[in-house]
């Protein structure tokens, strides 16, 4: 498992095709989003910062990783917040800049 | 935010009308054609389109240019810059050291003297930087500073864009177009429309990156993908150099990169960034004891790869980098470090309740990458950047000669390419033509997957082929399994297996574009394999310990190899020639020094 996607939140606006594996793709009929081989993914989250409903999630391999933790993106303009959460539900969240304005 | 669908095109069985018979041809004429939208191609477009504004510049990109290359997930510090103190000079003799005494110093020379000032370009473009009080570069090494660079590939693309350079995302390029011995161009397809592209241009810059997926990696099946370098580097550019005649060198000069277990993230943000140390299993830091006599934890970096390698060999593994002197706030530093370059290893650490500043974090080698932005394979190029074949430039991870590049000598490169491609453009009379037979030949190549999926309905996967690439890249040519060790006699089964490899491409079958492109990912990193198993028969001492380790020769022998091994395709016979070139001193000195 690499990208699961929400269809609740999906709402097929095929941001997340950027993905530089070309794995992504909106499935013809129900227009939502869908990865095309999980193991083939990098896990570089383009797809999941581009997705502007959170509709994805990164999971890892689980031969590498247990069950259960989440890190989630935010994109704004100059910034990215990250939400991590921890096996046990601890929550941390991170606020980087991305983009040095000019006036 | 932009909406580009990937509507799959996937191919019925027994359909009246054949995809194959309804390719449709899209020609394209350009004045500069880069093939590559990354680190080292958006600098190209932008330096091009400044230099003269008059050209037609385009962009073929097999992904989006957003996102695509080693940078999808962004860079958290520049690796090469002239802090205070350093000159061209201080620089090639520190990369002559790491590169263990063999460079071409020419090239590095060039890209050293434009470093700080593509990197003051790229800030204004809206890279964050880090400032010390003064307002000067926060230092992170002697030739590092620190950025917020989780956008920095969003940020050259926009430029790019910018610039007015037209940009073909999601295209495929195959081959060069040649006509005498001169590149005309190229040709590819369409992963979202499913055309025969054919571009005609009067100069190409090559920026394709190097080659990732030719060994079996650190991770197999569910997780073959988390790796360091861009999976979806395929040693294209490589591939099409070595089937048109490009001269090629130093693809023996394997990177094995000293990385994070399980994770493969970079490791020079612990050891730089965070001061941490490698450990054996024992507590004992091996670098400053076992290697003191070649630089210590300063070693160069093949040492500082084949020094952990050698205490799992001998029983004194796992080994470590230990992060157990961060404080909670440096900790909370380091995750969001590795936010702006590999997120995977901070949900990792969460997921698997890992505390870096109770337990030392394990290390490995990675499987062998061949590349010319750390180390130096890649195309055999002039001081301009030009390659052997006329109106070919190459710039970045698939120019050779110069390795310690990384992202700001990439962007350097660029320049260089750029520049040197547009005099060539303005010198230029010639008029390109389409031969016809050869583009029909072509075509049918490119589409042979497709084509035998609806004659037979079945062959061989392109992932196959890549698997049993890989398993014989690791048994017989020095993969991870051998702790990177390699024989002549190993390296002729090698050798024997890619023949009957090759020979078996004809029945690759792809059912969509998706795996069109997957075949011929695994046809050109073949392509990429034959020539480097020639290269590492050829070299026959040890220069570069770990990276190439011929325990047939165990020692360096600067009397007999202190020359470049090089090669290129015979187009008449179609057999790899392997030769040298000299190495040539510019900058004097004791190459086995870092100062």
């Amino acid at each position: 498992m690499a990208i699961l996607v929400d269809e609740k939140k999906c709402t097929g606006c095929g941001a997340c095709v950027i993905c530089p594996g070309d794995l992504m793709a909106l499935n013809k009929e129900t227009r939502k989003a869908y990865i095309k081989e999980q193991k083939d993914c990098w896990n570089c989250m383009a797809c999941v910062k581009e997705c502007p409903v959170g509709a994805l999630t990164l999971k890892l391999p689980y031969q590498l990783a247990n069950y259960k933790a989440t890190l989630m993106p935010e994109v704004f303009e100059d910034h990215i917040k990250w939400t991590l959460t921890d096996m046990d539900g601890n929550k941390e969240e991170f606020v980087i800049k991305t983009l040095e304005k000019r006036g | 935010m932009f909406t580009v669908y990937s509507e799959e095109v996937t191919v019925e069985r027994g359909r009246d009308r054949r995809m194959l018979d309804n390719v449709k041809r899209e020609v394209i004429e350009t004045d500069l054609l880069i093939i590559g939208g990354g680190t080292a191609g958006c600098l190209a477009a932008v330096e091009a389109r400044e230099k003269n504004p008059n050209l037609k510049v385009t962009i073929m990109e097999k992904a989006h240019i957003n996102r695509s290359g080693c940078l999808a997930a962004g860079m958290n510090a520049l690796n090469v810059y002239l802090n205070p103190g350093e000159t061209p000079e201080s620089f090639v003799k520190y990369v002559r050291y790491d590169a263990m005494g063999l460079i071409r110093e020419d090239l590095v020379l060039s890209t050293a003297k434009e470093i700080n000032s593509t990197v003051q370009k790229v800030e204004k473009w809206g890279l964050p930087i880090h400032k010390d009080e003064k307002g000067q570069y926060q230092k992170r090494g002697r030739w590092n500073i620190n950025i917020d660079g989780e956008s920095l590939k969003p940020i050259i693309a926009k430029a790019a864009k910018k610039s007015g350079a037209a940009i073909l995302n999601w295209t495929v390029a195959t081959n060069y177009r040649t006509s005498n011995g001169v590149v005309t161009g190229a040709t590819g397809f369409g992963l979202r429309d499913g055309k025969f592209y054919i571009i005609k241009a009067k100069a190409t810059i090559v920026a394709t990156g190097g080659a990732s997926g030719i060994y079996k990696p650190n991770n197999t099946d569910g997780a073959h993908h988390v790796m360091w370098y861009s999976p979806f580097n395929t040693g294209s550019g490589y591939a099409m150099g070595i089937r048109a005649g490009a001269e090629m060198t130093s693809f023996e000069m394997r990177f094995i990169a000293l990385r994070t277990k399980d994770t493969i993230c970079p490791t020079g943000t612990l050891a730089l960034g965070f001061g941490a140390q490698q450990v054996n299993a024992k507590g004992e830091q091996f670098m400053k004891t076992r290697f003191a006599h070649l630089g210590g934890e300063g070693a160069p970096t093949p040492l500082r790869a084949y020094g952990p390698t050698m205490e799992v060999k001998e029983g004194r593994g796992p080994c470590f980098m230990d992060t157990r002197h961060l404080t909670p706030e440096r900790m909370r530093e380091l995750k969001m470090s590795y936010l702006d370059m590999y997120p995977n290893i901070v949900l990792y650490w969460a997921a698997n309740k890992i505390d870096p500043t109770k337990e030392p974090i394990e290390i490995c080698g990675t499987e062998p990458y061949i590349m010319g932005g750390h180390c130096q394979a890649g195309y055999w190029i002039t001081a301009d950047r030009a390659a052997t074949l006329k109106g070919l430039f190459a710039c970045g991870d698939v120019a050779g000669g110069a390795p310690y590049k990384f992202v700001p000598g990439c962007w350097v490169e660029g320049i260089l390419a750029a520049r040197s491609a547009v005099k060539y453009i303005e010198a230029s009379q010639a008029q390109i033509g389409l031969n016809e037979k050869e583009i029909e030949s072509e075509k049918e190549r490119v589409f042979l997957p497709i084509g035998r999926f609806e004659k037979e309905g079945e062959g061989v996967n392109p992932k196959e082929m890549e698997e049993r690439l890989q398993k014989v890249m690791d048994e017989y040519a020095g993969g991870v399994n051998t702790f990177y060790e390699m024989n002549e006699e190993r390296l002729l089964v090698a050798l024997k297996q890619l023949d009957r490899i090759e020979s078996q491409e004809k029945y690759l079958v792809a059912s969509n574009l998706h795996e069109l492109m997957l075949c011929h990912d695994v046809i050109d990193r073949v392509e990429v394999a034959k020539v480097l198993v020639r290269h590492l028969i050829y070299r026959k001492e040890t220069r570069w310990p770990c990276y190439q380790t011929r325990i047939d020769y165990p020692h360096r022998d600067d009397f007999n190899w202190l020359k470049f091994v090089n090669s290129k395709k015979n187009l008449k016979t179609g057999e790899i020639e392997v030769f040298t070139r000299p190495y040539e001193q510019i900058v004097p000195g004791d190459r086995y020094q870092p100062k």
